[in-house]
């Protein structure tokens, strides 16, 4: 099981839960959704945040935020 | 709609999805400002007029991605609509929703829906769905969804006709819940049907049910019950959505995509952000010194020429030397506002300043603060009154508390007149390395040192306020936009607003005070005062103006404010500071630039119109004890610094116990500031002198 902090800029998987409850419906709200696809896009220059496409819009979050979503 | 004298029409959406320019458009000027009770949240509200229809209220209220709130802003939205006994309950909502990103802008108006609000649904940005590659079907979504449904576009106007004329044949017909709480969660319905009977909404009883504290259902993990509310949600509208809109089969346009290689990029993004940045300081300093100057003018002016109409006498005086000069002393940070606000708003409408954020957040990160504070640090170099007003966007309650305190260290535009005056005073105009300034080294280094500090001092805060509440980015990166000047216009106007009435009202009666503690003493003080001067004048043969300033500085010598300068003489002394530079520091309290002014008092210039005049009356100031010059390299740094540090602004002090809803957060920053300034003070005079 990895998660969207480990996923390259490019990749695309699909999510498939989350490990942090408190901010899993946060991440919901969002747009990201088990069962739907998430694409990396890019990192900022220093590393952390992240930028992430989901349900159709970019969405950016902090590395240990990506790492709660867990994919496949 | 049935016929009432007025409907009462909230506006609700994400954040981006177009709510402002649609509010815009709906009330025009007809807007109003005020504050939800109990909290700092702007309460905008406008009217509009439907012809031959209801005269409307409207309600713009925060933007939100669902009902349950994660930050103070968005605990409005559900305040308002999820309270019938609420004074802002609307009877109808219009949700307006991005169409270019559709499910998740659909959950929320799925809530709202579903808490049994009469509601419209207006798709925005219909323009920019083929771009991106897709395309709606309106009529099947709306039969779907079962509401009046408006594609628009706010940005250009079209479809608010059709919204107007929905709003007037509106007619709530009954709600069938999108999203049915018995169907699916057990833990508070279990198999009681009599609490779902068909009559009632049992999304509503639900969020009651969640909301009571002591009730039956105090123990149930509401976190897991809104996960569970919120899948099904998707669940529901994934079907709706996959009938309705389509793919087109073009490739979508990348402009964002490039746009963000390139902004976001590791050299050309923090090039770009740094130009942005001096392209705000350029402004801020140079397109606003004309209408200062102008103002400053204009007020000079009113103020000789009231002086001259009213009779002589104390309502003379405080008309023209208390209330006008305190007038000037607002409307001369309009421009200043007006244009920074004009950037922020500039910025936001684009979509880069999320791009800062994204930029920046690691960085600030280390210091307790958040990719969020740059804008109100930025904003404080103009003034920290809207600077911190900024800092709401900062969801993680601590990281705003730690920006609101240390944005004030930021050098703002009124720290920046007392700076030049002591720099051309004790600072020689040599050149370093054949092209720099030493003058202007000096002056980029004290805007450099107050930042330097407020990272410092908000490192030291993040280790001592401990909090359990963790903070997160989790943040939409817009697709770049063109900005909408009408959004711009209204943005400088609401901000300007606000500064002119919350902290102006401050400013105006502190300067009020100032005046008279500085314009009156114990009767016979100033009596003898007087006459000493006048004796004085008549024995050196000075002309009438000089006469008049040298009673004026006499005056002030034993004023009620003369006299506290002199009882904090020996606090300030070891700083290098006499009682002349005391009353300074004091009036200073209502702004900091009045420094200048009152040195012109103290040493008896007359007006302040020139600032030539005040610096070589400054420079020919004797320290009675060494026989030397007053001011003093030792002298003018330690007052440099303490300037740059202290807590001299009641017009901060004021907005920051308005947004943290308390004195505690005030009274801590008044102390460490002024702390700070008083230690950094000493230390430089001892050394240098």
């Amino acid at each position: 099981m990895s998660n969207v902090a480990e996923m390259e800029p490019g990749d695309v998987k699909v999510i498939t839960g989350f490990t942090d409850e408190g901010l899993s419906l946060k991440l919901l709200e969002m747009g990201c959704i088990p069962g739907h696809p998430v694409r990396f896009n890019y990192k900022a220059p220093l590393g952390d945040p992240i930028c992430i496409s989901v349900s159709g819009y970019d969405l950016s979050l902090r590395v240990s935020e990506a790492a709660s979503i867990t994919v496949n | 709609m049935k016929l009432i004298s007025e409907i009462k029409i909230a506006l609700v959406g994400n954040p981006n999805s177009g709510k402002s320019s649609l509010f815009n458009h709906l009330t025009g000027l007809n807007q109003k400002i005020g504050n939800f009770p109990g909290v700092t949240v702007d309460k905008k509200i406008g009217s509009m007029k439907i012809n031959e229809g209801p005269v409307c209220s409207i309600i713009d209220l925060p933007g939100t991605y669902s009902i349950y709130p994660k930050s103070e802003e968005e605990a409005v939205v559900m305040e308002v609509l999820g309270n019938k006994e609420n004074p802002n309950h609307p009877d109808l909502v219009v949700v307006i929703a991005d169409a270019t990103n559709l499910k998740r802008n659909l959950l929320l108006f799925s809530q709202v829906h579903d808490l049994g609000m009469p509601v419209i649904l207006a798709l925005n940005m219909m323009d920019l769905v083929n771009k991106k590659g897709k395309t709606i079907d309106v009529k099947k979504l709306k039969d779907e969804l079962k509401v009046p449904l408006i594609s628009m576009n706010a940005r250009n106007g079209d479809g608010i006709d059709e919204l107007k004329q929905e709003i007037k044949t509106f007619e709530q017909k009954k709600v069938d819940l999108f999203f049915k709480p018995e169907e699916h969660i057990k833990e508070v319905f279990g198999d009681n049907t009599s609490l779902s009977a068909t009559s009632v909404n049992t999304y509503l009883q639900l969020q009651e049910a969640l909301n009571n504290k002591n009730g039956a259902f105090a123990g149930l993990d509401k976190e897991k019950i809104r996960r569970t509310e919120t899948l099904a949600r998707y669940h529901f509208l994934d079907g709706v959505l996959e009938g309705s809109i389509a793919a087109l089969g073009n490739e979508p346009t990348q402009i964002t995509a490039r746009l963000d290689k390139v902004l976001t990029h590791k050299v050309w993004g923090y090039t770009l952000f740094v130009g942005v940045l001096f392209l705000i300081f350029q402004s801020v300093f140079k397109w606003a010194e004309m209408p200062m100057d102008f103002i400053d003018h204009v007020f000079s002016v009113t103020a000789v020429k009231v002086s001259g109409w009213l009779p002589q006498g104390p309502l003379n005086g405080l008309i023209s030397e208390g209330i006008i000069p305190g007038l000037a002393g607002i409307v001369i940070f309009i421009p200043q506002i007006a244009l920074l606000f004009a950037f922020i708003s500039i910025l936001e409408e684009t979509g880069y300043m999320s791009r800062v954020v994204f930029l920046m957040d690691k960085l600030m990160r280390k210091f307790g603060l958040n990719g969020k504070s740059v804008v109100p640090l930025i904003s404080g170099v103009a003034c920290a009154v809207p600077a911190i007003m900024a800092a709401r966007t900062i969801g993680s309650k601590r990281d705003r508390i730690i920006t609101i305190m240390v944005t004030p260290l930021m050098s703002c535009s009124a720290r920046l007149p007392v700076y030049t005056i002591l720099i051309a005073l004790v600072i020689p105009a040599t050149s370093v390395l054949g092209v720099f300034n030493l003058q202007g080294i000096i002056l980029f280094g004290l805007y450099t040192l107050g930042f330097v500090v407020a990272l410092v001092v908000a490192v030291v805060i993040k280790l001592m306020v401990k909090t359990e509440e963790p903070s997160y980015l989790v943040m939409e990166m817009p697709s770049y936009k063109l900005p909408r000047w009408q959004n711009v216009v209204f943005t400088i106007y609401e901000k300007t607003k606000t500064f002119v009435f919350e902290a102006g009202k401050i400013i105006l009666a502190i300067s009020i005070i100032l005046w008279i503690t500085a314009s009156y003493g114990p009767a016979d003080d100033m009596k003898v005062a007087e006459e000493n001067a006048t004796q004085l004048a008549a024995q050196q043969g000075m002309n009438e103006t000089e006469t008049e300033n040298l009673i004026a500085a006499y005056k002030l010598e034993h004023s009620f404010a003369g006299i506290f300068g002199k009882a904090i003489e020996p606090a300030i002394k070891p700083l290098g500071y006499d009682w002349k530079i005391g009353i300074a520091l004091i009036s200073s309290f209502a702004a900091r630039e009045v420094f200048v002014g009152t040195m012109a008092t103290i040493y008896s210039i007359g007006g302040t119109d020139d600032e030539l005049t005040v610096r070589t009356r400054m420079a020919k100031e004797v320290n009675s004890e060494t026989g030397g010059p007053r001011f003093t390299l030792a002298v003018g740094v330690s007052l440099m610094l303490f300037y740059a540090f202290a807590m001299q602004c009641m017009s901060t002090l004021a907005i920051v116990y308005r947004e943290t809803r308390g004195w505690k957060w005030p009274f801590i920053q008044l102390a460490y500031m002024t702390g700070v300034a008083y230690l950094s003070a000493l230390l430089a005079y001892q050394l240098l002198s």
